[in-house]
This record gives C-alpha cells, sequence and structure tokens, in this order.
C-alpha cells in the first residue's frame, strides 16, 4: 500500500530525514517510534504533505501512485489519512460542517456524487455511535475550546467519516489520560480491517498496548535503525531510548 | 463643482423655496459651517480617505424630482428577503419616496421632516437633528445638513414595539446623469420602546453616484434599537455613511456595519452614551477586492458614568483594495466606572492589499476599563493544511476558513432573512456553495 524508497527530507534548510525506507500493506498496522527529534513527525507531516517541508531525495509510493507529486488534499482524496498531534481550532467554522465539506470534497475527487443532507446525516448518526461521540461537539466550532481528548476523538471521528485506507496517528496519545486513550484506541480499532492500514506515530509504548502493531520501527537521527515485532516495544520502555542510542549511536553519527 | 460658490448659489435657491420651514434655521448653521470648513482636503479624519476628487466631477444637485417612472418593478432584485413582514422605506436620490414605501408597523411613525419641525413633533426635531455636526466637523456633515429636504422623521412612541424590521433602501437612479444623493433622517425611539433598522444602498445605470448620507437616531430610557448597514453597491458608486446615535437614557443599542462592495466607502459611525448605564454594541465587517476602499471611522463616547461599550470589527482585503479602521473611544471626566472595549481584526489577502488602522483611546477619567487592539494578517497556514489534508481544496479551505473568520460578526445580525442574506452573499463573494 505504502512503499517509502530512501526519503530525505527537511525543512528551513535543516536536514531531519536521512533515508527512510518503510513498506506497509493492507492490513498491517505499523508503530514508529523513537526519541524526541528523531524525526517521527517530520515523517508524518511529510507523508501527508504539510508546505514548508522539503522533499530532497527518495520516492514515496502510495497504491500505485506517486504521494509525493500530490496535494495534501490529492493525497486525502486518495486515501491518506494524518490524525493530528495538536488538531487546529477554528473558531467560526462548524465541526458538522467541516465534515460534511470534506466528505463531500472526497467524494467528488473520486468521481461520486455528493452525500446529501439525509444520507449525511444517517452516516453521521451511524459513526457517531460507533465512535461514542455526543452531538454537542459535533454543533461546536471545530475543536475550539476542546478539550486533548475531545480533540482526539474528533479526529478519529473523522476518521471513521472519511474511511481512508491509510491512517497516520501523529502522537495521538500525547497529553491524554489513560482513559482516553483507550477511548481512542479502541475508536481506531473498530476501523481496521484487511483492506486499510495503520502508522502510529508514538514516542511511548503505552498506546501500543490498545493499538497493537504488527511491525515497530524505531526511528533515530532520521533513519529506521531497528525493525521487529511488537515486542520490540516492550524492550524500549524498559530499556529507554538510550539502549537503542548506544546500539545504533556510533554507526549513524558516522 | 469643487467650490463653495457652487453650493452657495444652489443652497440660496433651496433657501428661497422654503423659506417657512423651521428647518431653515438648522440648514443655514450648517451652510456656514461648510463654507468655514470646505470640502475635506489635509484633514486629519480624511487621511486615508480622498473625498475630494469626488467633487470635481458635475451631478445632478440637489436632486430632481423623485423620477415618475420608477416603480418596484425597476428594483425587484434590491429588495431584502422578508420584505412581506417588514416596514419598507424608500429614498430615491436622496429624497424619501412615499409612493415606493410601505408602512406595516402601526407602532411606527414615519414623516417628511419638513413637516415633522412644523408639526407637535417640532421641539423634538429641532432639539435632536444635527447632532452629529458636533462629532463631525468637517464639510461632508454639513452639506448634507445645509441641504436638508426630502428626509424623514421616524418616530416610535413611549413602550411601543415595532414587531417587523423596518428596511432602508437609499436607491440612486443614475440611469440619466451623475447623481449627488443626500438622504437624511432623524429616528425617535421613545421610552421603553423597541425598533429594528436595516438599512441598504443600490445605484441604478452606470453613471457617476454619490451619497452622501446621514441618519441621526436618539434612543430614550429603557429603548433597544438595533441597526443594520448594508453595502453592496456597484464598484462605480462612492458613499459617506453616517449614522450617530445618541442614547439618552439608560438603554442599548445594537449596530452591525456590512461592507462587500462600492467603489469608495466611508462610514461614520457614533456612538454617544448619554446617560448612566447605557449599553452600546458595535460589529462590523468589511470584505473588499479590486480597487474598492473601506473607511470605518467609529467614536464611542461616553459622557455618564456606567456605561459599556463593545467592539468588534473585522475586514478582508484583497487585491488592490484598501481598508480603514479609525476607532476612537472618549471617556469624559465624569463617565467614571466606563467599560470599553474595541478590536480591530485584518486579513490581508493580496500583496497589493493595505488597510490602516489606528484605535484612538481618550480618556479623562480615572476608574475606568478600556481595552483596544488591532491585528493585521494572512490566513491562517495551519488551520489551511488542516482543511486541505481532510480532502479540501485550497480553493474550498480558504473560503471557509475566510467565513469562518466572519463569522462572529455575522452572527449579531438578528434578523433571520438578512442574516442568511448576508451569510449567502459572502459565501457567494468568497465563491463557494456547500450545498
Amino acid at each position: 500500500m505504502l512503499t517509502i524508497h530512501n526519503l530525505h527530507a527537511g525543512i528551513e534548510e535543516k536536514k531531519i530525514l536521512n533515508g527512510i525506507d518503510l513498506d506497509i500493506k493492507a492490513g498491517e498496522v505499523h508503530a514508529i517510534m523513537g526519541p524526541n527529534g528523531s524525526g517521527k513527525s517530520t515523517l508524518a507531516a511529510v507523508l501527508a504533505g504539510r508546505q514548508n517541508y522539503e522533499v530532497i531525495e527518495g520516492a514515496v509510493n502510495f497504491l500505485g501512485k506517486d504521494l509525493l507529486d500530490m496535494s495534501p488534499e490529492e493525497r486525502a482524496g486518495e486515501g491518506l489519512f494524518l490524525a493530528f498531534q495538536y488538531p487546529v481550532e477554528i473558531p467560526g467554522l462548524s465541526t458538522t460542517n467541516f465534515i460534511k465539506t470534506a466528505v463531500n470534497e472526497i467524494r467528488k475527487y473520486r468521481g461520486q456524487d455528493p452525500l446529501d443532507a439525509v444520507a449525511f446525516l444517517k452516516l453521521m448518526k451511524e459513526k457517531m455511535a460507533l465512535m461514542n461521540i455526543e452531538q454537542s461537539l459535533l454543533s461546536r466550532s471545530l475543536n475550539e475550546g476542546f478539550s486533548g481528548g475531545e480533540k482526539k476523538r474528533n479526529e478519529i471521528f473523522q476518521m471513521a467519516m472519511l474511511q481512508p485506507k491509510l491512517a497516520i496517528l501523529d502522537e495521538t496519545d500525547s497529553g491524554l489520560d489513560i482513559d482516553a486513550i483507550r477511548i481512542v484506541a479502541n475508536g481506531v480499532n473498530k476501523l481496521r480491517n484487511k483492506d486499510n492500514a495503520v502508522l502510529v506515530v508514538t514516542h511511548y509504548q503505552r498506546l501500543l498496548n490498545y493499538i497493537v502493531p504488527d511491525f515497530v520501527h524505531v526511528l533515530y537521527n532520521g533513519r529506521i535503525v531497528k525493525s521487529g515485532t511488537k515486542e520490540l516495544a516492550f524492550e524500549l520502555e524498559e530499556k529507554g531510548y538510550d539502549f537503542i542510542k548506544n546500539q545504533v549511536g556510533e554507526e549513524v553519527d558516522q | 463643482m469643487n467650490t463653495i460658490e457652487y453650493f452657495k448659489e444652489r443652497f440660496d435657491q433651496l433657501q428661497k423655496e422654503n423659506s417657512d420651514s423651521g428647518l431653515r434655521l438648522i440648514r443655514q448653521k450648517a451652510f456656514d459651517s461648510l463654507s468655514r470648513f470646505g470640502i475635506p482636503m489635509r484633514h486629519e479624519e480624511w487621511k486615508y480617505t480622498r473625498i475630494s476628487s469626488l467633487f470635481n466631477k458635475e451631478y445632478n444637485f440637489p436632486a430632481a424630482k423623485t423620477p415618475t417612472s420608477m416603480s418596484w418593478k425597476d428594483m425587484e432584485d434590491i429588495r431584502l428577503p422578508g420584505y412581506q413582514r417588514s416596514n419598507e422605506l424608500v429614498f430615491v436620490n436622496g429624497e424619501f419616496s412615499f409612493p415606493l414605501s410601505t408602512i406595516r408597523s402601526d407602532q411606527l411613525l414615519v414623516m417628511p421632516l419638513e413637516e415633522a419641525a412644523q408639526s407637535e413633533y417640532r421641539d423634538t426635531v429641532i432639539k435632536y437633528l444635527g447632532h452629529s455636526g458636533k462629532y463631525l466637523k468637517d464639510g461632508i456633515n454639513a452639506l448634507n445638513t445645509a441641504f436638508i429636504k426630502g428626509g424623514i422623521f421616524i418616530y416610535v412612541r413611549k413602550g411601543q414595539i415595532v414587531e417587523q424590521p423596518v428596511y432602508i433602501y437609499n436607491i440612486t437612479d443614475a440611469r440619466s446623469g451623475n447623481i449627488l444623493a443626500q438622504p437624511r433622517s432623524l429616528v425617535y425611539v421613545g421610552e421603553n420602546a423597541q425598533l429594528q433598522l436595516v438599512e441598504t444602498y443600490s445605484t441604478l445605470g452606470m453613471n457617476e453616484s454619490f451619497t452622501n448620507q446621514v441618519m441621526e437616531i436618539v434612543v430614550e430610557k429603557d429603548a433597544r434599537a438595533e441597526y443594520y448597514k448594508i453595502q453592496n453597491d456597484a464598484a462605480h458608486t462612492n458613499q459617506v455613511s453616517t449614522t450617530h446615535i445618541r442614547q439618552i437614557g439608560r438603554s442599548y443599542t445594537h449596530t452591525v456595519t456590512i461592507s462587500l462592495n462600492g467603489g469608495l466607502v466611508r462610514n461614520n459611525l457614533n456612538l454617544v452614551l448619554d446617560a448612566e448605564r447605557c449599553e452600546g454594541h458595535l460589529y462590523g465587517l468589511y470584505l473588499q477586492k479590486g480597487q474598492s476602499h473601506i473607511d470605518n471611522h467609529t467614536v464611542v463616547d461616553n459622557v455618564k458614568p456606567n456605561c459599556f461599550s463593545n467592539e468588534l470589527y473585522k475586514g478582508i482585503i484583497d487585491d488592490s483594495a484598501t481598508g480603514v479602521f479609525n476607532g476612537k473611544i472618549f471617556v469624559q471626566p465624569q463617565a467614571q466606572k466606563t467599560n470599553a472595549y474595541q478590536s480591530n481584526k485584518n486579513i490581508l489577502l493580496s500583496d497589493n492589499a493595505s488597510v490602516n488602522t489606528k484605535p484612538q483611546l481618550e480618556i479623562f477619567a480615572d476608574d475606568v476599563k478600556c481595552s483596544h487592539g488591532c491585528t493585521v494578517g494572512r490566513l491562517n497556514d495551519e488551520g489551511l493544511f488542516y482543511l486541505q489534508s481532510r480532502g479540501i481544496s485550497e480553493k474550498i479551505a480558504k473560503s471557509l476558513l475566510l467565513h469562518a473568520f466572519a463569522f462572529d460578526v455575522l452572527e449579531h445580525i438578528r434578523p433571520e432573512p438578512i442574516r442568511e442574506y448576508v451569510d449567502k452573499l459572502i459565501s457567494e463573494r468568497l465563491e463557494y456553495d456547500l450545498t
């Protein structure tokens, strides 16, 4: 589904990713872990097409297309979804209106007719029930005054509405207490199936107790220095990132 | 027509024709002011708005009688939604037209100013007409007052609630020549009375159209007045629009000024809090494009203690358009415990767009709470990316963000058909349709 080959990227002259290779297939959950400043969020940003990030070298293929050649909205149309670490507050834009626009813009991209009011409402009701999200939240301005947990739940609700092929969760657990993490993780798990994939970017192992990865990759200095199964996450939690730094530091630093 | 002599000739003619009007003296004083002030050239209050060039043209002025050919058939597309349940007052070329107007509310009294000045309302008219001249010491305000003719007096008696809003259409018929129109009205909202005014401006024809309007609103104790101004006229039109509100008893006012179009638009909004415990809200939104120029000059004068005012103006400026915001707050020495807030926020959409924003606080009392702030910025990149990452095209994402920016002004338009109408105009201006 997603193939990243030798990806080098940076922001404002500062090189952050130093050759990433990653292959994600449908039905898989991958986790990217790593210490602060290792390039986790940069990788998520580059994949979603955030402006100001510059790709220096490498290629990313998403469902047979050149991902890096597409605008952020085209990537979303192709089925990519980024759950933001810091969802943006937009006072004056109703959450429902925003989601309806997004759903229909993606349908338009795929050559489908827009959902009418009735069909949209039906879809929304269904996903609200699935995600345990209440109407009052959706009537408010987008993320405005939402608690940390509400913002992240809203991200996963959007994911449920847009039904992406690949969802990238960027530090979705940051700032959440354990109950909120469980709610968000349950939401993600309900959306998993054999045709989609999830890339979890996280600093801590705890989210991975709830969203269980098939593969864990450790990012350090802009490179994947170690890959393994979920046991790798436990090892990291136990030993800390220093264990990786010590193991591979010298080699990467050269 | 840039000389006082030009006006003098016409002024003498007007005074001769209306020798017995109670307005004679008011006009004369105003003409003296006009002679003294002249048309603003290097006037501090007109620093960013060059009005003098408008006086280099020849106008049909004072306007000839309302063309008899004028009918609602010519004007159907400028009619505001919900008009079937509203009062409609129509000015054509600055003069009130009774045949085109419809008064549906029994609580609403509308009469020609000339007539009111000689009626039982004479004292009210003489006492309150022309108060704006104390705040606007320039030839433009004086020009309107000197040539008061065909204006109206709107009166809401004590305890009366005008249920239906009053729509006021200022129509300029420039189909057969250049027009300088000077609509004038005095509104009196009696004790415990309520009134909603909605005003628009429309020009027919492609000749020069210059509207210099003055409306003065007096609000009595326990009364409530709402005023909505919607400016969406053609790009070849120009206007100076003065709304002067004076709260003379503990009362509540609420104004929203929406400026979407027009060549040169200058709004003077004065709020005089002339009694204790008055409350006033001032909202404004301007969306400018092309070469248009919008200038909002507001004054909040806290004369008496314990008053509250809140002001929020927002602007979106595109192309080579220019915006001006000048917000003055005066707190007079006796006006202790004043609460006055002001904010002006702008988004510039192009490198050639510009805005001059100037908050001005003059506080002569020591126990007050006043704040002001202004921002000039661009559309938020982070918000834009967030929307795009959900599949929303850049163009629609921008429109949504701009509409969201406008929202906290728009939500204060209380008559629902008008709010929906303005909302739709803005969607059209931002070029998207969500349905």
